[in-house]
């Protein structure tokens, strides 16, 4: 067009050839369904929530083999209750993606159902999580015996704190649900509430390999 | 009851902190009292401290950064003026009074003076040049601005209860541990950072969906103006780099706290690991920073050369490029670290290759302006300044990239020289830029040229005089950070930098004369048309002040520089285009949400830095509760009638009208 013209810059170099049909790109068609900017919007969350723990990992990786005469890892982790913690984990992510179909459906009752035991299964994991952690203080073996202890418990305990959120989170949208029913805003909550949920899953799948299957058998 | 809190706390044997807090206090007190009294709190509690608009949280965040800015700028005069006097002899500042100065001139000036300014412009401008009607989450915007207002509340009432940090802006272990900093400096460093940072945290993942999911119709990403893709840019690193800084603050809060060995000496931990996280966020923050500027800029520069921007598309390429290599330099923070001539080779190689993207812009605005009708305006010369002196301190940037170099310029008052004056030549130059160029948009009149571009020669005057003295200084062998020296050779150049300080203090009160008098002077400022640049992006196409919900009806982007086609068509054929039909809008209800979450997190950051645990927890359970009711709320919007939106967007097409019919200018 003109402007270009009149500006005094008429070959417009480094500029798209013409007018209208060069410009490219998504959302051309307007702002985003609210549903979609709010599950966007959660993601980004998760991303960078990710990236803290990548953080973690790199700390537990530079001081994994910082010991200081302290235990190392395949001394103190025991395989079979982190199997059973994986397990708990899985399961609660299964039965949070019922809960989703059941909010799709509009079913409150199978709804409450899946999302309670969504949380018993959230609530044993962290138990057993615990129960490691005590273990570790009574011997002697807390986070202030080594670096590598530090970071053990700095990274494991993140993503148990992050749990811990979880459960606070999930009984909170159990009690929206019964007080406000399944609308929309209720429903980009749950929609958020499931991705978080997952993501722990995916951050447990890194923990679980780097720290224990690597660890245990180092 | 009150873990460490008790009456030492306060500095009543020390005069300097004593007079200094209690000035502050009197002043806060003041404005409080004032404002009660002139029965103003309804008003500013309905209008602005719950405000979710987008453009009055821009505000809130600018004059927060105006005012840190010059609580930052008297730390600044307190060094010059102790560097000046402390030859031979003590100075006028003891040491740990000395070292707190330093650490809180950089961390105020860093995350609460050029951080919320950066900000507090991409909330204002980004919705509105999108085309957009608000950000994606706007009572989150509220939030994350309360949070930040929450950690530089933090770091002044370290002022007056207790001390702040003597570790300098960035708390590197050994010395940040608690062996070797008993006391609660380093905690309230702590804690305001990670609590602004969260609410910076949110702000990144706000405008990267505002940016990517909410642009108008038609504003395809290579038809958004540059400001906006330097934003993304911005936000984009703030999303990957903010968490960086998150865990690293965390870990030190452990190894304080609970006796964690991330950074000890003892049992393992390791030192160096601090400044490498910290880095990793660090050198990407330094971009955060100056992205937006080089966006401003380029917006500023197009405008008053009459120009569209040059090599738009290898102006987003260089943008885009920053962003990326900005993760692959920080290294060069500590090349003294020892990794190795290999390492440092590839660090070295990296941070002088970012210096071709930034190349790539100064010769695309200097483009721009070659053959442009050229206004030399306020927001003109910042850009101007901007030019040659960022040029300056890219050029002592790629000097210090080279490892030998740095082996002997490293933490010396070179480097503190190369940082201000990149910082300064570019991003307080850019902001203050940008501050002037939309602040009409912001409250419907210009800012008086005359104050502004005193101010603008004072501050670069006094940039120069106080910043070159201190290259010679570092080159003469003068290391960062001395409360006094004994060394006759620097004392002259150190002389000269409390000279420029003083230059650049008359250009720091020309910017508030610059505001007393143009709002005294409003009347004869006002801008009645709404594009008083002749702008080309379409924040200029609504009123100023815009509107609470910005367009009437979202505009339909036909091409690059959305604004100016459309106006280049509306003079070609003397008239404006169809009145749009006006619907019934919908607009965020205001919401305290933000500032009664901010209140707790005041209240768990203050327990925290005194070990009050009982008063930690209560504000952890105040903070849920805040959200829960947030979520449980009914009706999250207002009705604006369609009756509305027509009667304010015809005055806004009247005024146009009327500037088309007096315009004297080409006509295409």
């Amino acid at each position: 067009m003109t402007a270009a013209v009149s500006g005094g810059d008429p070959h417009r170099i480094g500029h798209s050839q013409g007018h209208g049909g060069a410009a490219s790109g998504r959302g051309e068609g307007g702002p985003a369904p609210n549903r979609i900017v709010v599950g966007y919007g959660f993601w980004l969350f998760l991303l960078s929530d990710i990236v803290m723990f990548s953080g973690f990992f790199a700390a537990y990786a530079v001081l994994a083999g910082q010991t200081a005469g302290g235990p190392t890892g395949r001394q103190i982790f025991d395989l079979n209750t982190v199997a059973l913690e994986t397990a708990c984990l899985l399961a609660s992510s299964f039965t949070c993606g019922l809960a989703i179909l059941a909010v799709g459906a509009r079913m409150k009752l199978k709804f409450y159902a899946a999302m309670a035991t969504t949380f018993v299964f959230g609530a044993v994991f962290l138990g057993l999580e615990l129960h490691e952690f005590a273990g570790l203080i009574a011997r002697g073996d807390g986070p202030q015996r080594s670096a590598f202890l530090s970071a053990f418990f700095a990274l494991v305990g993140c993503h148990g704190l992050h749990v811990t959120a979880g459960l606070l989170w999930l009984l909170t949208m159990m009690a929206q649900v019964f007080a406000k029913g399944f609308r929309r805003d209720v429903l980009n909550r749950m929609l958020c509430f499931s991705l978080f949920w997952h993501a722990l899953d995916i951050i447990w799948v890194a923990l679980f390999t780097v720290v224990y299957l690597i660890g245990g058998a180092a | 009851m009150l873990g460490k809190l008790s009456w030492a706390a306060l500095p009543l044997d020390q005069p300097i902190p004593m007079i200094a807090s209690g000035v502050v206090a009197l002043a806060i007190l003041g404005v409080l009292a004032f404002v009660t009294f002139k029965g103003w709190v309804p008003y500013l509690w309905r209008e602005w401290i719950t405000s979710v608009d987008h453009k009055r949280i821009g505000v809130m965040y600018i004059v927060l950064a105006l005012v840190m800015l010059i609580r930052g700028f008297a730390d600044a005069i307190m060094m010059r003026s102790q560097q000046a006097v402390a030859f031979h002899g003590a100075g006028y500042l003891a040491p740990e009074h000395y070292n707190q100065i330093f650490s809180a001139h950089g961390t105020i000036m860093i995350f609460f003076g050029a951080m919320p300014f950066i900000i507090g412009l991409m909330n204002f401008v980004v919705p509105l040049q999108l085309g957009d009607r608000d950000v994606a989450f706007p009572t989150l915007n509220s939030v994350s601005f309360w949070l930040t207002a929450t950690g530089a509340l933090l770091v002044n009432i370290s002022l007056v209860i207790g001390e702040f940090a003597r570790t300098g802006w960035l708390p590197y272990p050994p010395l940040s541990e608690l062996k070797y900093s008993p006391g609660v400096g380093v905690d309230y460093y702590l804690w305001a950072i990670q609590i602004s940072g969260v609410g910076t945290l949110l702000t990144g993942v706000n405008f990267v969906t505002t940016i990517l999911k909410m642009r108008a119709p038609g504003m395809g990403y290579l038809r958004m103006p540059m400001f906006c893709w330097t934003a993304l840019a911005a936000n984009l690193l703030i999303v990957a780099a903010f968490p960086i800084l998150t865990a690293t603050l965390a870990m030190l809060s452990l190894d304080r706290y609970l006796g964690f060995h991330f950074f000890t000496n003892e049992g393992g931990g390791n030192v160096m690991m601090f400044m490498n996280l910290i880095w990793a966020w660090g050198h990407p923050e330094v971009y955060i920073l100056v992205l937006p500027c080089f966006g401003i800029f380029s917006e500023v520069i197009s405008t008053f050369s009459s120009k569209p921007l040059f090599g738009y598309r290898s102006m987003v390429a260089a943008t885009l490029f920053i962003c990326l290599v900005s993760f692959t330099v920080w290294l060069h923070h500590f090349f003294t670290m020892g990794a190795g001539p290999d390492v440092n080779a590839v660090f070295g190689i990296a941070t002088s290759v970012i210096a071709v993207g930034t190349g790539v812009k100064i010769y695309n605005w200097m483009f721009t302006l070659y053959g442009g009708r050229i206004r030399f305006t306020t927001p003109m010369l910042w850009s101007l300044g901007f030019m040659v002196t960022f040029v300056i301190g890219g050029m002592t940037g790629v000097l210090l990239a080279i490892p030998p170099a740095d082996f002997v310029l490293h933490n010396s008052m070179f480097l503190v020289a190369h940082f201000h004056n990149v910082i300064i030549g570019g991003v307080l130059f850019g902001v203050f830029a940008g501050y002037t160029y939309w602040f009409p948009k912001a409250f419907g009149f210009t800012l008086d040229e005359g104050w502004g571009k005193a101010a603008f020669w004072f501050t670069l005057v006094g940039f120069y005089v106080t910043f070159i003295p201190l290259y010679v200084a570092g080159l003469l062998g003068m290391t960062r950070r001395l409360q006094h020296y004994d060394v006759a050779g620097w004392k002259p150049w150190l002389t000269w930098a409390a000279i420029g300080t003083a230059v650049t203090a008359v250009g720091v009160i020309c910017q508030v004369v610059q505001l007393v008098v143009s709002i005294r002077r409003r009347d004869a400022l006002r801008d009645t048309t709404g594009d008083p640049w002749d702008g080309r992006s379409l924040e200029w196409s609504t009123a100023s002040p815009p509107p609470a919900f910005n367009f009437a009806v979202l505009p339909n982007v036909e091409g690059e520089e959305a604004y100016w086609s459309l106006k280049q068509t509306a003079r070609e054929q003397n008239r404006l285009r169809e009145e749009p039909a006006y619907e019934d809008l919908e607009a965020p209800r205001n919401s305290p949400t933000g500032f009664v979450c901010a209140f707790f997190a005041t209240v768990v950051g203050f327990a925290l830095i005194w070990h009050i645990w009982w008063m930690a927890v209560i504000g952890l359970i105040g903070a849920y509760a805040t959200f829960v009711v947030f979520a449980w709320r009914d009706t999250a919007e207002y009705r604006i009638p369609a009756a509305e939106v027509a009667k304010i967007d015809r005055a806004n097409r009247s005024a146009r009208q009327d500037a088309l019919a007096t315009y004297t200018g080409p006509r295409p």
